[in-house]
């Protein structure tokens, strides 16, 4: 007999997938800017003037998005000695020996792991791009902060890029998981495997 | 200028006194940056004001508004009391050994003669001692010892001025006083020569005329007139305001300065008697002896035929000036309501006269008023209310306002005379806007509608108007050239060379035939046969064609000379009284900067001779060939209103109140010589009151207010702002960029303070003087923010002699607005 | 705001092939010598008219520098400070500040729009309007404070060093109107050699310090100075003593740039081979039941 488990509220899925297109089109124009051998993505957003008015803009998007997750999972991803065991182990996460794993509740180490470094990533983004958006607000600071924010911004846009594809290779990997996003239930089984002391607490 | 623009290039030391050169006259500054660079020249500037000049120069001193003289008269004292004069050069070419009358003194601020019901001097007792023996020609005494030699006396005047003294009256530091002093004075050896540039800064006093004098006293007693990098230079304020000076800008002169007559040259022989000088000193050029010539030969280009001989060259027709027609005589009259029509020609009088609140008081008594101006300007818009700028009734001003939009000089072709007295002639640049006709074509039209009424109609005395020559091919509108040719002069018959005294029976050559253009002024008759509208000008345009226009810049000399390019009155000379720049036996002083030398027949060299080319060193022909004397005047005899010697007096607003000259004699303040009108001393300021002396001036981002009108300028200096000293801010709680209110006895302006440490306050008889700078240039009229006119606060008096009103030192109030 | 030709180009922003470079020109340079300078903005305005620019109308903030800044429309100010030694002698310093164009410009160098930043083989660092996203790195990247974006069309402006006057032999229009020679134009060369005897003219005339102003720290500049008191450079309102691209700036535009490419494509690669090697991890009997 196979039963669905709910993971995602409808509600919580179309958020995620706002903060995701958000994401990919932030991500497409911040490269563009970033290094030469991408500018041609500029045209994707009506050309280089267009990718400068808009990238911003979805960037505040985003970050107003990822903020309602944020605040909805921020106590989801407290990390235990239960998870640093998990991150110790991550041979056997690679090679896919979960049984050798401690006990794994909503989320395992590594997605904590994610989501904090993604926090950390898109607050530095936002508050280092208003620093510099112009014309609206650079004029409010001084340069040498603005040359600071602009190489933060950068490497904060790096970090959730890198942090993103370990994000999405997961999802894929681990079969199964896109479903939590696409229908928003998991598999009991799944649920065993993957989360079982979630699978415990939801079945209870 | 004595000198040229370009001549600044070959001075040792140039200083800026009474101006600002960097900023009201850039493009000639460059010739201040050549001698800096190439000649290793020095730069001193003394102001009240660190100036833009100041910033590239070498010294600096401050000094108070309104004291030159007595800075001045300290350098003479130091210079004599030190020696540091060039003595051949006084001896020959000065006054200095001439012995003036014995009844001549000086005391407590007066001098002798003094008539302080009229305000003015009976000037009897300030001439020379003639020796009725010899020609009545001037005694004089070689050694100098005579204590009424001109020499003893200069020095006797002015051993008053002590290094101390004149601390304590101008605010400059003793050091400083001294440091100055000393670079001038440094100048007396004939291988060093100073150069002096001024301005506005020295006429616009009360004693503006006598400023100028003091410093041409030092320049003579240094032996640096007649100089290449020498002489007292004159920077004119605008393209071709030495034009018009020399066109007979003033009512008291006719064209090249010619004196016009009064009411008491009842006759034209009366009238050239007086102005006809006989000389001084035995064998002297007294060039002046020509005056009937110009006069004449003015009247043939005014008249035409219809001055001749019959009619003494139609003397009669001229007007003859019953009282004063200056600027502030004329303004004053129409406040008294007794002026009912007036013309305005490229004049700004609301912004440009001094206190504006009573200029448009005069200005609302007139019937009507006619602008012609190539812009709209406050004086055609004085009736308009312009909330706090321009705070009239407009429903009480009856004035009719007629505007006749004219040309702007790029509109128009014509000749400039720079402050160099080169005329350059320029083309047309560009078609005028809308409606817009030249001055000329203006003056034209009403000239001969006026004409044809005066036919028609008849009237008073009609003859000048109907008799004056206008033959231009469209009477309408002269063409520029016509006026060119016509102020140059022609032969109006066979123009014959004086008869040679070794072949009296020869016939007199033809020097200029008639009809041909005139070569020059030495060819000027007086019998009618040459006609010529300006003597200066003569030469401008010969029979070889337009001077003006010549463009050659070849310089065979190096000194700047440039021969062929434009003309320079008089006679193409470029440096005025360059014999001078010779020693007495014809050699220059200086041979890196030879001027002109006697090659042992003749005058010749770089430059064309101030001197008959013939008249050699053996002849006793002094330099100064304008003066009967034949040398320069260290004493000026009867010339000047308040004295022979330039005197300190202070400005009529005085932030100190006292003469320290004299302080004991209450009445000599001030200028004892100068014209005040009733109701304008009551106007005068107390330092209790308004304590703060204040000085008006331009900035080289605008020009007068015009540029206002102008986007790029507007916003290189777009509001109104005054200047003030950062202690005086200090004191009175004023921060940098604050609204300030600046209050005369006559009025108030509202406008930013720039609070800055490049005006100090002065050590000044004990007391502090802190003085507030007034850019003029604003206005409510123009693309700039609108802003007060500045001689709002300016008050109205003006220079002994020339009436140039004292726009450079008054007393005002300061407060946050 | 060029016409000149783009054969000659030596660095072009956000291009990482070599460009057009084939024809080269040597290098110019505009010297100002601030000892001849009287403030008196000739340079400003005719900047104005030949690039056919016309500032706005201010107000008067307590200084003589008007306009108060650079802007997009004007692109050279005269900048005013009033300099008081211990010994309270005054100076009044006049520096025309604009572009320094320098040989290692740091505003090519941040500026991520392909060619709307190019140097010149003369030196000429230039803006290419047309080119310009607007987004501000190239102020970012200055180390003078210059190139300002126009609130109008949001792109970048400074001084051109009059590039299509000079493309056509002329000397920029600010050097043509100077009237006391206190700005002059011609070689690098020359012009250094000539800064060099004005320098020594100034140290002879009592001016110690006096030096030219050509930064190293910057691979020299374009634009020069002059200095009476070269040993002071701050005190000429502000000009850094000893500029150069700011350490943020070459990290940001320079190392980071290609490593975090790199470190983009790795983790990618890492995952693919990762599921490659290892495979998915699925679940048994849900794998089990559906092949039931």
């Amino acid at each position: 007999m196979s039963k669905y488990l709910q993971r995602y509220s409808d509600q919580e899925r179309m958020n995620h997938w706002i903060v995701a297109i958000c994401f990919i089109l932030a991500a497409l124009s911040g490269l563009a800017f970033f290094h030469p051998a991408l500018f041609w993505l500029v045209n994707l957003f009506g050309g280089g003037p267009w990718a400068r008015i808009l990238h911003p803009f979805i960037g505040v998007a985003m970050f107003g998005f990822f903020l309602i997750s944020m605040l909805r999972y921020w106590h989801h991803n407290k990390l235990d000695d239960n998870d640093r065991k998990w991150l110790r182990q991550w041979r056997d996460v690679a090679n896919n020996r979960e049984d050798m794993l401690p006990e794994v509740g909503r989320y395992n180490g590594g997605q904590k792991v994610v989501f904090w470094i993604t926090v950390a990533s898109t607050i530095t983004l936002i508050v280092t791009g208003v620093i510099f958006w112009r014309p609206y607000f650079a004029n409010l600071f001084p340069i040498e902060l603005i040359r600071l924010a602009s190489l933060l911004h950068a490497v904060a846009a790096f970090t959730l890029i890198v942090s993103t594809i370990v994000h999405v290779y997961a999802a894929i990997w681990v079969k199964g998981t896109l479903r939590a996003m696409t229908r928003g239930n998991v598999s009991d089984a799944w649920a065993k495997k993957h989360h079982s002391n979630w699978h415990r607490e939801v079945t209870r | 200028m004595t000198n040229s623009w370009v001549d600044i290039k070959n001075a040792d030391l140039v200083l800026i006194m009474g101006g600002n050169a960097a900023e009201a006259h850039p493009c000639g500054f460059k010739w201040v940056t050549e001698a800096m660079q190439q000649r290793n020249a020095k730069l001193v500037v003394v102001d009240p004001r660190f100036t833009r000049s100041a910033a590239v120069a070498d010294y600096y001193a401050p000094i108070r508004v309104g004291t030159d003289i007595a800075f001045l008269a300290g350098v003479i004292n130091y210079m004599l009391s030190n020696d540091k004069v060039h003595m051949e050069y006084v001896k020959t070419y000065t006054n200095a050994t001439f012995l003036v009358n014995d009844k001549f003194s000086f005391e407590n601020g007066f001098f002798t003669g003094y008539d302080e019901g009229k305000r003015s001097y009976d000037k009897s007792t300030w001439g020379y001692q003639r020796d009725k023996s010899k020609d009545e020609f001037v005694m004089v005494d070689e050694t100098m010892q005579s204590p009424n030699c001109v020499y003893q006396l200069m020095k006797k005047h002015y051993s008053r001025y002590t290094p101390e003294l004149v601390s304590k009256i101008c605010g400059t530091p003793k050091d400083a006083f001294l440091k100055v002093a000393g670079f001038i004075a440094g100048t007396h050896t004939p291988d060093r020569v100073m150069t002096i540039l001024y301005a506005l800064g020295w006429t616009q006093h009360s004693v503006g005329s006598q400023n100028i004098r003091a410093m041409a006293m030092i320049q003579l007693l240094l032996g640096n007139m007649g100089r290449a990098g020498g002489g007292v230079n004159a920077l004119r304020g605008h393209a071709n305001v030495q034009g018009i000076t020399d066109m007979c800008l003033y009512s008291e002169v006719l064209p090249g300065y010619l004196g016009a007559p009064t009411d008491a040259d009842t006759t034209r022989e009366d009238y050239l008697k007086v102005r006809t000088p006989k000389p001084l000193r035995p064998n002297q050029m007294n060039f002046p002896q020509n005056f009937p010539k110009w006069h004449t030969s003015l009247m043939k280009a005014w008249f035409g035929d219809a001055a001749n001989k019959d009619n003494n060259f139609a003397y009669d027709m001229m007007p003859k000036r019953d009282t004063a027609y200056d600027a502030l005589a004329i303004f004053e009259r129409m406040y008294q309501g007794k002026v009912n029509g007036f013309l305005c020609q490229g004049f700004n009088p609301l912004a440009a006269i001094p206190n504006k609140k009573k200029l448009g008081i005069a200005f609302a008594k007139l019937k009507f008023l006619v602008v012609m101006d190539p812009l709209q300007t406050e004086t055609a818009e004085f009736w308009k209310n312009f909330t706090d700028f321009n705070n009239v009734e407009t429903d009480k001003i009856e004035t009719e306002v007629f505007r006749l939009p004219a040309t702007c000089f790029a509109e128009e072709t014509g000749s400039f005379t720079n402050s160099s007295r080169v005329l350059q002639w320029h083309q047309r640049a560009t078609e005028p806007p809308g409606e817009a006709k030249t001055d000329a074509e203006i003056m034209a039209s009403l000239f001969m509608r006026m004409r044809d009424l005066y036919k028609k109609d008849g009237g008073t005395f009609p003859d000048a108007i109907v008799n004056m020559a206008w033959a231009y091919s469209n009477p309408n509108n002269p063409a520029p050239e016509e006026v060119a040719r016509e102020f140059n002069g022609k032969a109006l018959g066979d123009v014959m060379a004086p008869p040679d005294p070794k072949n009296p029976k020869e016939p007199p050559k033809v020097l200029v035939k008639a009809g041909e253009q005139l070569p020059g002024f030495a060819m000027l008759r007086d019998d009618g046969s040459t006609s010529c509208g300006n003597w200066l000008y003569c030469g401008s345009w010969s029979q070889a064609g337009n001077n003006m226009a010549r463009r050659d810049t070849s310089d065979p000399s190096g000194l700047g000379v440039y021969p062929n390019w434009g003309f320079s009155w008089p006679a193409n000379r470029r440096v005025l009284y360059n014999r001078a720049g010779a020693d007495p036996a014809g050699k220059p002083w200086d041979p890196k900067r030879k001027g002109i030398a006697w090659n042992g027949t003749a005058w010749a060299g770089s430059d064309v001779p101030d001197i008959a080319p013939a008249l050699g060193p053996d002849s006793g022909a002094g330099p100064f060939i304008m003066t009967p004397e034949g040398v320069g005047r260290l004493f000026a005899v009867g010339l000047m209103a308040e004295g022979p010697f330039p005197e300190h007096y202070e400005p009529f607003e005085t932030p100190v109140g006292v003469n320290l000259m004299c302080p004991s004699n209450a009445k000599a303040v001030s200028n004892p010589a100068a014209r005040v009108y009733k109701g304008d001393m009551e106007q005068f300021g107390k330092m209790a009151e308004f304590p703060y002396a204040a000085t008006t001036y331009r900035l080289t981002e605008h020009h007068h207010f015009w540029t206002k009108n102008a986007r790029a300028n507007a916003a290189t200096q777009p509001a109104q702002f005054v200047e003030i000293g950062d202690e005086l801010a200090k004191e009175k709680g004023i921060a940098n960029g604050q609204m300030v209110k600046v209050r005369s006895n006559r009025g108030e302006i509202k406008a930013v303070a720039v609070v800055t440490k490049r005006i100090k306050a002065l050590e000044v008889n004990g007391k502090k003087v802190h003085t507030v700078g007034i850019p003029i240039h604003w206005g409510f009229i123009g693309l700039a923010k609108s802003g007060y006119l500045s001689n709002t606060l300016t008050p109205f008096v003006g220079d002994a002699n020339s009436q140039t009103p004292e726009f450079k030192a008054f007393l005002v109030n300061v407060e946050k607005a | 705001m060029t016409l000149q030709s783009s054969l000659d180009i030596q660095a072009r922003s956000a291009t990482t092939t070599p460009s057009p470079s084939v024809r080269s020109s040597a290098a110019v340079a505009k010297l100002i010598d601030e000892s001849k300078c009287i403030g008196c903005k000739a340079c400003q305005v005719a900047c104005q008219e030949w690039n056919e620019l016309r500032e706005e109308i201010g107000n008067n903030v307590g200084v003589y520098d008007n306009p108060s800044d650079l802007s997009a429309s004007s692109w050279t100010l005269m900048r005013f400070a009033e300099v008081e030694d211990k010994d309270n002698n005054l100076s009044w310093l006049i520096r025309k500040d604009g572009c320094m164009h320098c040989a290692d410009p740091g505003c090519l160098k941040a500026c991520p729009a392909p060619g709307a930043i190019v140097q010149y083989s003369n030196g000429i660092v230039d803006f290419k309007q047309e080119a310009c996203i607007g987004c501000g790195n190239c102020i970012t990247g200055c180390p003078f404070n210059i190139p300002r974006i126009s609130k109008k069309d949001n792109k970048a402006y400074k001084c051109t060093l009059c590039s299509d006057r000079v493309a056509v032999g002329l000397e920029p229009a600010c050097v043509k109107t100077c009237p006391t020679g206190a700005i002059t134009f011609g070689s690098k060369e020359d012009m250094v050699s000539y800064g060099e005897k004005r320098t020594k003219e100034l140290q002879e005339r009592g001016y110690a310090n006096a030096g030219l102003y050509n930064p190293a720290g910057v691979g020299g500049t374009h634009v020069m100075y002059v200095l009476r008191h070269a040993d002071k450079t701050e005190q000429y309102s502000g000009l850094p003593k000893d500029p150069s691209i700011s350490p943020l700036v070459s990290l940001w535009k320079g190392a980071f740039k290609p490593l975090a490419l790199l470190g983009m494509g790795v983790t990618a690669l890492a995952g693919f081979f990762h599921y490659m090697k290892v495979g998915p991890n699925e679940v048994e009997d849900e794998k089990s039941r559906e092949e039931a």
